[in-house]
């Protein structure tokens, strides 16, 4: 077996919850980065996988568990671990050359040795040419080209890449990944192991060696997955295509909550997170699932290829269509219920009515809302108090993503109203008679 | 090897000089000269009680004009400098944080002339027999009419830079001077200039203030523009006036074409959103000077210096050593610093309380709190008034590209110019037609300021999208329905801004404007801003100190519960 570079030994992460308590982010994750792999970490949002990289990083200190580079403890950025981010995170002010310089100018390396390895790097990532160029001047693939030359000059043994290719387009970004995959396999990097956050499920078993897949509430590894595929793998592959099914299955598989990966509904409570779906697009994909050529039932891959969303997306309204009732999974694929056929042929009016129905049946977060403004005499209640709610088990930013959803929701159905201007969430009739 | 010649610099590729540097030699000369010039007859020997000469002949108006300019730039370096340390020790240290802010809060609020008046001694004081400590207090009391806002915008800078590039500063391990080069100071440089530039404007209206001081007994005329108008209005001489109107007018002009338009034209790299924008500014004189050799060469001097200064410090250890080791600082840290705030705090409002009690009486403020409230009847009234003049033209300027592009620099000169210079002929026009001076006294409050109202209004509309403009021209929205559904709602986000700036300038701005002395004519309103004018000319350190913290909390709590509340609105619900 091959050097373990990074190791993570039942790391945990916590935040502080609205009361004061810790809920945790990521918990009891054991994971070894070994020389000569690279690593794809996919899982829903909120399942801490961008957590798990920050903290092989040493942007963040875990609060439990053990972080060891080459066996030694890592408190903090270290020599030896690069990284390249999902915004790019280039310095708009500072010139390509200067930004791939970056790294080295910290170092203390001398100007003119400095020069020269920025300049090998820019000609390895293909930006010759554009040295003297500022960032904003360039295209958002040349743009990340900077930020992996960047970490690629400081000769890491370990490149660590947050969705680097997520914030582009679909061909630049599998060009970019291409360009990368070829330095890999041609062995012209210095980096030794590479761990890749993603959303793109294709991305990860083109790239990897190892795919893991995160679980949310609390963030942790659920499964593990080989991909003992020769390179370079051709994305069209019936062995790529098969186990791009198979991630999807494993993904969809049971599972908002809790550990336990079964087939079986499990009912959401009312401080869980929500998917972020809007009904629109929810509408759009069971119109899409009744039509030809699905007619009920479709491959997960299929169907994003069909109605061209990304995997996250995907998975979002997949998650939520089930929550709902509309549909449920098996095996990978997508199966419409009964429900969700009368949902496709209704009208307007009744397909508000089925997904009200629907909403305070199963979305506990909704159901509540509309309890507490059928009791209020004033039929209005503000948002801050669900988000405060919300706080007590939810980050900050998740709690207001799930009131988001919630209120989308419960708009369309009109459940009730909400004003935007005042934060306001009420009953829709109370809100006809404010209006004017 | 055609490629290879791009790395280097074009400075030894061309190494000759050229015609350019035939017209700058001269003109960078005769600048050092002058420079050093005005530096020398800064530190001349003098005697307290000594008065020095000022004439109010013409001819030595740009003497005057070099020495004021000379004490703005310095007073503006020192607040640079003041505002990067401020920034830096709020976004280092939590502590600092939770003091510096609430106390720069307060001292922005506190009036020019305050700082002067309890300054104004110990600087004279620290160089006995010279005239450095009496320039020290004006520079003071010039800085003190600069540098806050300008550190609250450098505060502001390092806090919001993005959260990615604080990890990449820290993943490619920069020490704590590479990031404060690289990427702090650079994010928040297009505010500080912005600011910087309003500071200047801020600093020439308290020049007399300043220059020719009047408080705690003393009555010493430093030689600069701002003595010369006082020693103008002393003698009703309204010939001066119009000269020194004039020469100022020059030196505004001079200073925004030589070192704003360049500094703000070169700054624009510095801009954070990665997409080129229209608005980018031009200068002839950066242009001229990055055609020039000798020029580039000094000016690649200094970032020369700094990147190799850069290149020394650096972090010693990487996160694998055990000096890295995360620190527990527990709860028990947090809880002591906090009581020992809070201790401070209450001994200060005791001090305070029990010092009024004993000094000035309860009724007086009552009386005091009264005022306050005169004045701030005022800064609502006019603001609410030069929004009814300034929307609607600010509207159809900002809508019309090519008249907005024309207006700018118009403006800034507008906003940059000393409103009080018109104060004078206020108060001959007041006499003449025996005006209520309670009323019409106001207005000269908010002369300087409303300018800000009208840049923003204009800054406003001109961002207003072009599709939403089609709309509303499609849907034919016309009178009360247009203001009200779409250009109002459109500008509001900027016209508070305008606002916030206008209204605290106002503030400022009454202390000057409610008491206004023409010769031996005073015409005084009712106001908080005349009864702190009033005390420190009388030198009664009680009152003054009374009437400055009513006007702090009358600002504050305006802050606080009007402006702050009305920016956060438009910040999250009335943007594109």
């Amino acid at each position: 077996m091959n050097a373990t570079l990074v190791e993570l030994k039942d790391v945990g992460k916590n935040f502080l919850g609205a009361d004061g308590s810790a809920r945790a982010v990521l918990s009891g994750v054991d994971f070894a980065l070994r020389e000569g792999e690279i690593v794809a970490l996919l899982g829903p949002s909120g399942s801490g996988k961008s957590t798990m990289l920050r903290i092989m990083a040493g942007l963040i200190t875990a609060d439990c568990g053990e972080v060891l580079y080459r066996g030694m403890p890592l408190y903090g950025p270290a020599d030896g671990i690069s990284m390249v981010f999902q915004s790019f995170a280039l310095f708009p002010w500072l010139t390509v050359q200067k930004n791939v310089e970056l790294g080295l100018e910290s170092k203390g390396v001398p100007e003119r040795e400095r020069g020269e390895r920025a300049q090998a790097a820019i000609d390895l990532i293909g930006l010759s040419g554009f040295e003297g160029a500022l960032p904003r001047e360039l295209s958002g693939g040349m743009r990340q080209r900077v930020g992996i030359a960047r970490a690629l000059v400081v000769q890491p043994e370990v490149l660590l890449m947050d969705e680097a290719f997520s914030a582009l387009d679909v061909l630049t970004g599998e060009r970019l990944r291409e360009d990368i995959m070829e330095l890999w396999e041609t062995k012209a990097l210095s980096t030794k192991a590479m761990l890749v956050v993603s959303h793109n499920i294709e991305e990860a078993v083109v790239m990897a060696d190892r795919v893991l897949i995160f679980g949310a509430d609390p963030g942790r590894i659920r499964e593990e997955l080989p991909v003992r595929l020769s390179r370079p793998r051709d994305v069209e592959s019936a062995q790529v295509r098969a186990l791009v099914d198979s991630v999807y299955e494993l993904m969809t598989a049971g599972s908002i909550r809790h550990g336990r990966v079964t087939d079986k509904e499990i009912k959401l409570r009312l401080g869980d997170r929500l998917p972020a779906a809007e009904s629109s697009r929810m509408e759009a994909i069971v119109e899409l699932l009744a039509d030809e050529p699905f007619r009920g039932r479709a491959d997960l891959p299929m169907l994003a290829e069909e109605s061209g969303l990304d995997d996250k997306e995907l998975l979002d309204v997949t998650t939520a269509l089930t929550l709902l009732g509309f549909a449920h999974l098996d095996g990978g694929d997508i199966i419409l219920t009964p429900l969700g056929r009368d949902f496709a042929q209704s009208d307007q009016a009744q397909r508000k009515e089925i997904f009200g129905r629907q909403l305070l049946e199963n979305v506990p977060l909704v159901a509540y809302m509309r309890h507490g403004l059928d009791q209020d005499p004033s039929g209005d209640l503000p948002e801050q108090m669900f988000l405060k709610l919300l706080s007590y088990t939810l980050p900050e930013s998740e709690a207001e993503a799930a009131l988001r959803v919630a209120v989308e929701w419960g708009r369309y159905a009109d459940l009730f109203a909400y004003n935007y201007n005042t934060g306001v969430i009420h009953l829709p009739d109370a809100a006809e008679a404010a209006e004017e | 090897m055609p490629e290879k010649r791009q790395f280097v610099p074009r400075i030894i590729v061309e190494a000759a000089g050229n015609r350019w540097d035939l017209i700058l030699l001269p003109l960078v000369l005769a600048v050092i000269v002058l420079l050093g010039y005005g530096g020398a007859q800064m530190a001349r020997p003098y005697q307290l009680g000594e008065t020095l000469p000022i004439s109010l002949e013409p001819i030595y108006l740009p003497y005057y004009l070099l020495r004021t300019t000379l004490r703005m730039f310095l007073a503006l370096a020192a607040s640079v400098a003041f505002s990067c340390v401020f920034a830096v020790l709020t976004t280092r240290y939590k502590l600092a944080e939770r003091i510096l802010i609430p106390l720069l809060d307060i001292l922005q609020s506190i009036p020019v002339l305050g700082f002067l008046s309890i300054t104004v001694t110990a600087f004279i004081a620290l160089f006995p027999g010279n005239l450095l400590g009496v320039e020290c207090a004006a520079i003071f009391a010039i800085f003190t009419s600069q540098a806050w806002n300008m550190a609250f915008s450098a505060y502001q800078g390092f806090r919001t830079v993005p959260e990615e590039l604080n990890e990449a500063a820290r993943v490619f391990r920069l020490s704590a001077w590479q990031q404060f080069w690289r990427l702090q100071l650079p994010f928040a440089t297009p505010g500080l200039l912005w600011n910087m530039m309003m500071s200047m404007s801020g600093g020439w209206f308290f020049v007399v203030a300043s220059e020719a001081i009047s408080v705690s007994n003393q009555n010493i005329k430093l030689p600069g523009v701002g003595s010369y108008i006082a020693l103008a209005i002393e003698q009703r001489d309204l010939v001066a006036i119009g000269w020194a109107i004039g020469g100022m007018l020059v030196g505004v002009l001079l200073y925004d074409q030589l070192f704003f338009r360049p500094l703000l034209a070169w700054a624009d790299k510095f801009r954070f959103e990665e997409t080129g924008s229209a608005t980018a500014q031009h200068s002839w004189l950066l242009e001229f000077l990055q055609r020039t050799d000798t020029t580039r060469r000094l000016f690649s001097l200094l970032p020369r210096l700094l990147e190799r200064s850069l290149g020394t410090s650096r972090l010693r250890f990487d996160g694998t050593s055990v000096r890295a080791q995360p620190r527990a600082r527990g709860r028990a840290y947090e809880r002591v610093t906090d009581a020992a705030i809070a201790a401070l705090v209450f001994y200060a409002l005791w001090t305070l309380v029990s010092f009024i009690h004993a000094e000035v009486g309860w009724t007086e403020v009552g009386r005091v709190l009264v005022l306050g409230f005169y004045t701030m009847l005022r800064v609502v009234v006019l603001i609410a008034l030069a929004a009814l003049v300034w929307i609607p033209i600010g509207v159809r300027i900002g809508m019309n590209p090519r008249l907005a592009e024309r207006s700018q620099a118009i403006l800034q000169f507008l906003a940059a110019f000393p409103a009080n210079l018109m104060f004078p002929v206020a108060v001959v026009l007041l006499v003449r037609f025996e005006l209520n001076p309670d009323i019409w006294l106001s207005p000269l409050m908010i002369l300087g300021t409303q300018w800000y109202l009208l840049f923003n209004v204009i800054a406003g509309s001109s961002t207003i999208p072009t599709e939403l403009r089609y709309a509303a021209q499609n849907l034919q929205l016309e009178g009360s329905l247009r203001w009200r559904r779409y250009l109002l709602p459109a500008i509001f986000p900027s016209f508070v801004t305008g606002a916030i700036t206008a209204s605290g300038g106002s503030w400022n701005a009454s202390i000057v404007a409610e008491y206004v002395t023409w010769g031996d004519t005073t015409l005084e309103a009712h106001g908080l801003g005349s009864y702190i004018a009033e005390m420190t000319a009388k030198g009664d350190f009680p009152r003054i100190a009374l009437g400055i913290a009513v006007m702090c909390i009358f600002v504050m709590g305006f802050n606080h519960f009007l402006w702050r509340r009305l920016y956060r609105m438009t910040q999250e619900r009335l943007h594109f």
